[in-house]
């Protein structure tokens, strides 16, 4: 038995379905993220897990023990938001301490728990100032200590580093990662970044208008995805997609784009079918070991580098790939590239049910 | 136009923002800030039915301390403003939060607790009086549905007469406190209130630790607006009581026009005009000295 366990979990507000059936399991010290593009319920379900909206139907259990219809305060959580949500009338002392006091904790005990956290978040020196004193950076510090003083049984993360900028969302990522592997603690964690979810997760759950596409592990989501709308979420830039009809001998793909060039498939399918073939841009490239079969002459569109990498927008027909160099490529534009197809790693969707066949 | 060089232009351009704004400049400064000079002038004289220039130092003021009138006045403001503010902030403040439940008709309610504040004072004190007046009003109704012994009189007794004043004051502003305080209640993070809610808060909590606190800047303007009001409160007495039975609802601000206008005490007049002058000035100089000192920061 998983130790947090939703069931066929459902809300709807009127005739509004937010959440469609949901199930989800997490083991205890697991770090599952719940990813999506907004508006896909992911938020709601996190707050149908901590209490503060209650669901229509299903059952939420933690540990064991359904917590439906438990007041939110009794469920053994602690909750971080994204916009912080610190009390702006109260010292970061105060703040962090204020969950304690809630629960009755005497004060010489409070302040105990307060120093130990603030030593571990490194913001011992900023308890006795206000929250309007304190860098986003900061306050997110502090509103993680207001959740980690507690010692709960299950964190909950809204989108915490949403309001962060480029640099300080990157340090802060590694900071939870490393608090996920000292503590050990049971983490829910909603994002709309799927770097974020990749880095910090060790289950995914990527829903979509209140569905579950896909749960897994951050590789299987993005190796093995298990439609076109996960392929697409997963990765930057998106996987390359191309629309075709699988050839008599049921071992090529012809592309719409162009239908001169066949492609051979990763597994053998019915002749005739239509299929979408998706291939990741890093699987398109130099290959200086030679050890990849399939080789073409394309014509180079754009060239992007970023430092790390350089990527090339390739022409195929009428359809464009993205393919990923070395960052110290200087492939020329307009003149053909030889790129390599590692078509082991591509993988097929059926057109019309949008669903991994291959 | 060929007359016109570009440096004469450009002068007018400077010139034309002083020049439009001046007759309102020269207007407040001879009405408002003249006439406070002119009434402290009066108030140092010897003047009694009309203006006189003769040099009398404090006399009007020791005059004025000396007149029962004036302590019952200042009695009555302190019984009128302290309920006025109090219970207006209270009141408010209910009303607000009730109003901030996120209740279906809200956009009916709340112009039906503003709608007070539209009147003229004038207006609220005739209403109530009618309302009050024992033998039309609330009273005989009562009456009429056959409690007889039902006594509701407070607008004709010299001691509770104070009150009906109250009564009217916050019954018109309340409303309009409670606006103030649901404007302060949207900007609250409704995130701020989960995380509390997460935290073991109960709601009563929420709001007497978290709430309440952040509207601060909220209490601070309602007790600057009602404070000011109260003291100035002139016409709700006139239209209510008259300032009557007898003087049992004399205000400062009545003791002042029935001292100037037809007491023939023109300089005592103007010596209570000048102490409400001072009592307003200490409500607003260390508002306007911290709103201002804020802005700068």
């Amino acid at each position: 038995m998983a130790f947090i366990e939703i069931e066929r979990l459902e809300r709807s507000i009127g005739a509004h379905n937010i959440l469609k059936g949901i199930d989800v399991s997490l083991d205890k010290g697991g770090f599952l993220v719940l990813l999506g593009p907004s508006g896909c319920g992911k938020s709601t379900l996190l707050n149908a897990i901590a209490g503060l909206q209650p669901p229509t139907a299903g059952d939420i259990r933690i540990d064991g023990d359904s917590v439906v219809g438990l007041h939110p305060s009794k469920r053994d959580i602690a909750m971080v938001f994204q916009s912080y949500a610190l009390y702006p009338n109260m010292t970061v002392g105060q703040n962090i301490g204020f969950p304690l006091e809630m629960a009755g904790i005497p004060k010489a005990q409070r302040e105990a728990d307060i120093a130990t956290v603030a030593r571990t978040l490194q913001i011992g020196h900023l308890l006795d100032r206000r929250p309007a004193q304190l860098s986003g950076g900061q306050r997110q510090r502090v509103a993680m200590a207001r959740a980690l003083v507690r010692k709960p049984r299950l964190f909950l993360f809204d989108e915490p580093l949403s309001n962060l900028d480029a640099k300080l969302r990157v340090e802060v990522r590694a900071e939870i990662k490393r608090l996920h592997q000292q503590t050990g603690a049971t983490i829910i964690y909603v994002t709309h970044d799927q770097i974020e979810a990749m880095t910090l997760a060790t289950q995914i759950v990527v829903m979509k208008e209140g569905e579950i596409q896909q749960t897994g592990t951050p590789a299987e989501i993005y190796n093995r995805p298990a439609n076109m709308f996960v392929a697409d979420f997963m990765g930057s830039p998106p996987m390359n997609m191309l629309p075709g009809q699988v050839a008599e001998d049921g071992a090529h793909l012809i592309p719409e784009a162009a239908p001169d060039t066949p492609l051979p498939l990763p597994a053998p399918l019915a002749p005739g079918r239509k299929v979408v073939l998706g291939i990741r841009p890093e699987n398109i490239g130099d290959d200086p070991t030679g050890a990849v079969p399939l080789r073409l002459d394309l014509p180079v569109e754009i060239v992007e580098p970023t430092g790390s990498d350089v990527f090339l927008w390739l022409r195929l027909g009428s359809a464009l790939l993205t393919a990923r160099l070395p960052g110290n490529a200087q492939p020329p534009v307009g003149a053909p590239y030889p790129v390599a197809f590692d078509m082991t790693r591509a993988v097929v969707f059926d057109a019309d049910s949008r669903q991994r066949i291959a | 136009m060929a007359t016109t060089s570009p440096g004469a232009l450009r002068r007018l351009q400077d010139w034309l923002p002083r020049l439009v704004l001046a007759p309102s400049f020269a207007l407040v400064l001879v009405f408002v800030y003249g006439f406070i000079v002119w009434t402290a002038v009066l108030s140092m004289s010897t003047s009694r039915i009309l203006p006189v220039y003769k040099w009398a130092g404090f006399d009007a003021y020791e005059r004025l301390f000396a007149q029962p009138n004036w302590w019952m006045a200042l009695k009555n403001l302190a019984i009128f403003g302290s309920l006025y503010i109090i219970v207006c902030i209270a009141l408010g403040l209910f009303l607000a939060i009730l109003l901030d439940q996120r209740i279906r008709i809200e956009g009916v309610l709340r112009p039906i607790y503003l709608y007070p504040m539209a009147l003229s004072f004038v207006v609220t004190g005739t209403a109530w009086k009618w309302f009050l007046n024992p033998g039309m009003g609330f009273q005989n109704t009562v009456r009429g549905w056959g409690w007889e012994s039902f006594t509701f009189d407070w607008l004709v007794r010299p001691d509770m007469a104070i009150y009906t004043v109250a009564i009217a004051g916050i019954w018109q502003a309340s409303g309009f406190v409670m606006a103030m305080f649901l404007a302060g209640l949207r900007g609250i993070d409704s995130e701020m209130l989960k995380a509390a809610t997460v935290d073991g808060a109960s709601t009563f909590t929420i709001y007497r630790r978290i709430v309440i606190p952040l509207l601060r800047p909220a209490f601070l303007s309602a007790v600057i607006v009602l404070a000011h009001m109260a003291i100035k409160s002139y016409d709700l007495v006139i239209a209510l009581t008259g300032g009557g039975p007898g003087n049992a609802t004399e205000l400062p601000s009545t003791f002042m026009y029935s001292y100037t206008f037809t007491r023939s005490q023109m300089a005592v007049g103007s010596a209570s005009a000048m102490i409400m002058l001072m009592g307003i000035a200490a409500i607003m100089v260390p508002y306007l000295y911290s709103e201002l000192r804020e802005e700068k920061r």
